[in-house]
């Protein structure tokens, strides 16, 4: 602003001081182009040109040692037709997104809600239940979790208190996925704490003024916490969903990296670590991921498509 | 229904006695409690069994030792060909390393966005926002084959150098936001004065955004140093393994018969994010509060 308003200011000065408009150029532009600069050279080399690589890359055979051989849309075909390791993966990583998205949505936003009654000792709260989220996606947590939920472990402790002798979790395929949807959960306490950010939003006089006119506490969230709400639902919807489908820890550290018992735990990142390094077929590890991205770019575009008729966005 | 709820709300709201209030937030708490509780006890039953005795740890669901030991800490420390001590370091000095180079790189982009004038910065910006939601895979084989080409498997570079250009958008985003709401009177002030826009984001910029900094440089750290994917992929000569990736091997070949040893440097990998928790939780709080919230 300044610095155009400068030029337009003196622009007789300007003329005949510098020589050329490339000086210009160079002095309007060239700072923030050289800050930028570490990034520029990090999105083409690290994101851009992979982008396009990859996308060649799926088209082909590739083993790393040999050059890439061109198969057409081979791969893709494969993978949809004569691939049930593929579907199996797709399936385990859907039900996860189905279910640990808004299960632990519905957790932050109830606790959100239980904490945001101007409680004594919220900041303690906040902490202890954010502290999950910090720790969950770590090595050490999946290996802690496959002793929960192994024959021996806690849950069967608790359970043998009711005289329940339950099963081994981790290696039965029916409860396996479960156990690692219940980790995600347990890490309600990110999306928790923008929800509490998005409750203070609110103005309170909205709900003197709705309790002043009779409405009770449920028609009060109903008709002015969750519409006005829904941003941060949206949000919390979207960068969670979008973690989920790439998660990939757990499953392989819960399932030594194999996606059993019988691939209930092949998350769709696992089963294309397990091509790509495991097998060096980094052509179809290739189509695997464009996939992936078909799939996350529809998710996407399909909620941004909706959100205007559930997000409520006041100006 | 929405009779009944007014009446409700009637008797909820106006006609409680102290007592009622007392006895409603008394039963908060008591929920809240048992929810931490439930929460926490995995945690905690992970530190009393890596001080248990060995033949201890899965006769008891307490949180409690009966007897404490620190035998599955020296067990574990040297419980592969090489110690945790090694990978101890090497988590360490790439934690380090991402650290400054995205404290660097990123707050240099997000001066950029957040306070330069230069052509198509509108469709660089939103370019940026596009690689936030971009799933890694997608990017991962090619960059594999690049960083294999130059020679860098079994080194740290693969894992360090995308820091030094910025590839996390996550944190140019957070420091974008931060910048913005500093007063544009400084830079305009200080331009004034004949300074340049380097001055201007070494000597105002960076003193004024500690705090963005820091929670950049707390969040690379956690999210590095919890990093299991790239050590995985990158790294596989031992002498080379990250602390996440010790433990895993860990698992596969002493880790059946030494579940002692296998909590132990599961505790003592987690002690450096636990840390960083316990003293800079505000910052780590507020981080998320505030990019949730304007995303």
């Amino acid at each position: 602003m300044t610095a155009r308003s400068l030029e337009s200011g003196a622009p007789a000065r300007e003329r005949a001081a510098s020589p050329s408009l490339w000086s210009r150029i160079w002095q309007n532009h060239a700072p923030g182009y050289l800050f930028l600069l570490p990034w520029l050279i990090g999105f083409f080399g690290l994101t851009i040109g992979p982008i396009v690589t990859s996308f060649y890359l799926s088209f082909t055979d590739f083993d790393l040692l040999t050059s890439p051989d061109w198969v057409g849309a081979n791969n893709y075909v494969r993978m949809f037709t004569a691939d049930p390791k593929f579907w199996a993966s797709m399936r385990v990583t859907v039900i996860f997104v189905i279910f640990s998205v808004p299960l632990k949505l519905a957790f932050a936003l109830a606790v959100a809600l239980l904490l945001n009654r101007g409680m004594r000792g919220l900041p303690l709260y906040r902490a202890l239940f954010y502290l999950p989220s910090l720790l969950g996606a770590s090595v050490a947590i999946a290996i802690l979790w496959r002793q929960i939920f192994a024959r021996d472990g806690l849950v069967n402790d608790f359970l043998s208190v009711f005289g329940i002798a339950g099963p081994s979790w981790i290696s039965n395929p029916q409860y396996s996925l479960w156990t690692i949807i219940i980790l995600a959960v347990w890490q309600f306490g990110s999306p928790m704490i923008i929800f509490l950010a998005g409750l203070r939003q609110i103005p309170q006089d909205m709900y003197e003024a709705a309790s002043l006119d009779g409405a009770g506490k449920w028609r009060q969230f109903i008709k002015i916490t969750l519409p006005l709400l829904t941003p941060v639902v949206f949000f919390n919807a979207i960068i969670q969903t979008i973690e989920a489908f790439k998660s990939f820890t757990p499953a392989f550290i819960i399932s030594g990296g194999t996606g059993n018992p019988i691939n209930s735990t092949l998350f769709y990142t696992l089963y294309l670590y397990q091509e790509a390094f495991g097998f060096f077929r980094m052509g179809y590890a290739s189509a695997l991921a464009w996939v992936l991205l078909a799939l996350v770019g529809m998710f996407t575009a399909f909620s941004f498509l909706t959100s205007k008729y559930w997000v409520h966005y006041d100006e | 229904m929405s009779d009944v709820s007014n009446r409700l709300t009637v008797v909820g709201e106006r006609q409680l006695t102290p007592m009622q209030r007392k006895l409603i937030s008394v039963l908060t708490h008591v929920a809240l409690l048992a929810v931490s509780v439930l929460m926490l006890y995995p945690l905690l039953w992970l530190l009393a069994a890596s001080f248990r005795p060995e033949n201890e740890i899965f006769t008891s669901a307490s949180i409690w030792p009966s007897s404490w030991s620190i035998d599955s800490y020296i067990r574990g420390w040297n419980g592969l060909r090489t110690s945790f001590g090694t990978f101890y370091i090497n988590s360490f000095i790439i934690s380090g390393l991402s650290v400054l180079g995205n404290v660097m790189a990123c707050s240099m982009a997000a001066y950029a966005f957040a306070r330069l004038d230069f052509k198509f910065k509108n469709f660089w910006f939103a370019m940026m926002l596009m690689t936030l939601m971009l799933p890694y895979q997608v990017t991962l084989i090619p960059q594999y084959v690049l960083f294999r080409q130059l020679g860098w498997v079994n080194t740290f570079l693969p894992l360090v150098v995308p820091k030094f250009l910025a590839a996390d958008g996550f944190f140019i985003f957070l420091m974008v936001q931060f910048f913005r709401g500093l007063p544009k009177e400084l830079d305009e002030a200080a331009q004034m004065d004949g300074c340049s826009p380097w001055r201007i984001y070494w000597k105002i910029i960076i003193p004024l955004s500690m705090p963005v900094l820091a929670t950049a440089a707390i969040f690379t750290f956690i999210w590095t140093w919890d990093d299991f994917f790239g050590p995985l992929i990158y790294l596989s000569e031992m002498k080379t393994y990250t602390v996440m990736l010790g433990l895993r091997t860990f698992t596969d070949s002493t880790g059946e018969s030494d579940y002692g040893g296998l909590f132990a440097m599961s505790v003592l990998s987690i002690v450096p994010i636990f840390l960083f928790f316990l003293f800079f939780q505000r910052l780590l709080i507020e981080g998320i509060a505030t990019t949730g919230m304007k995303r």
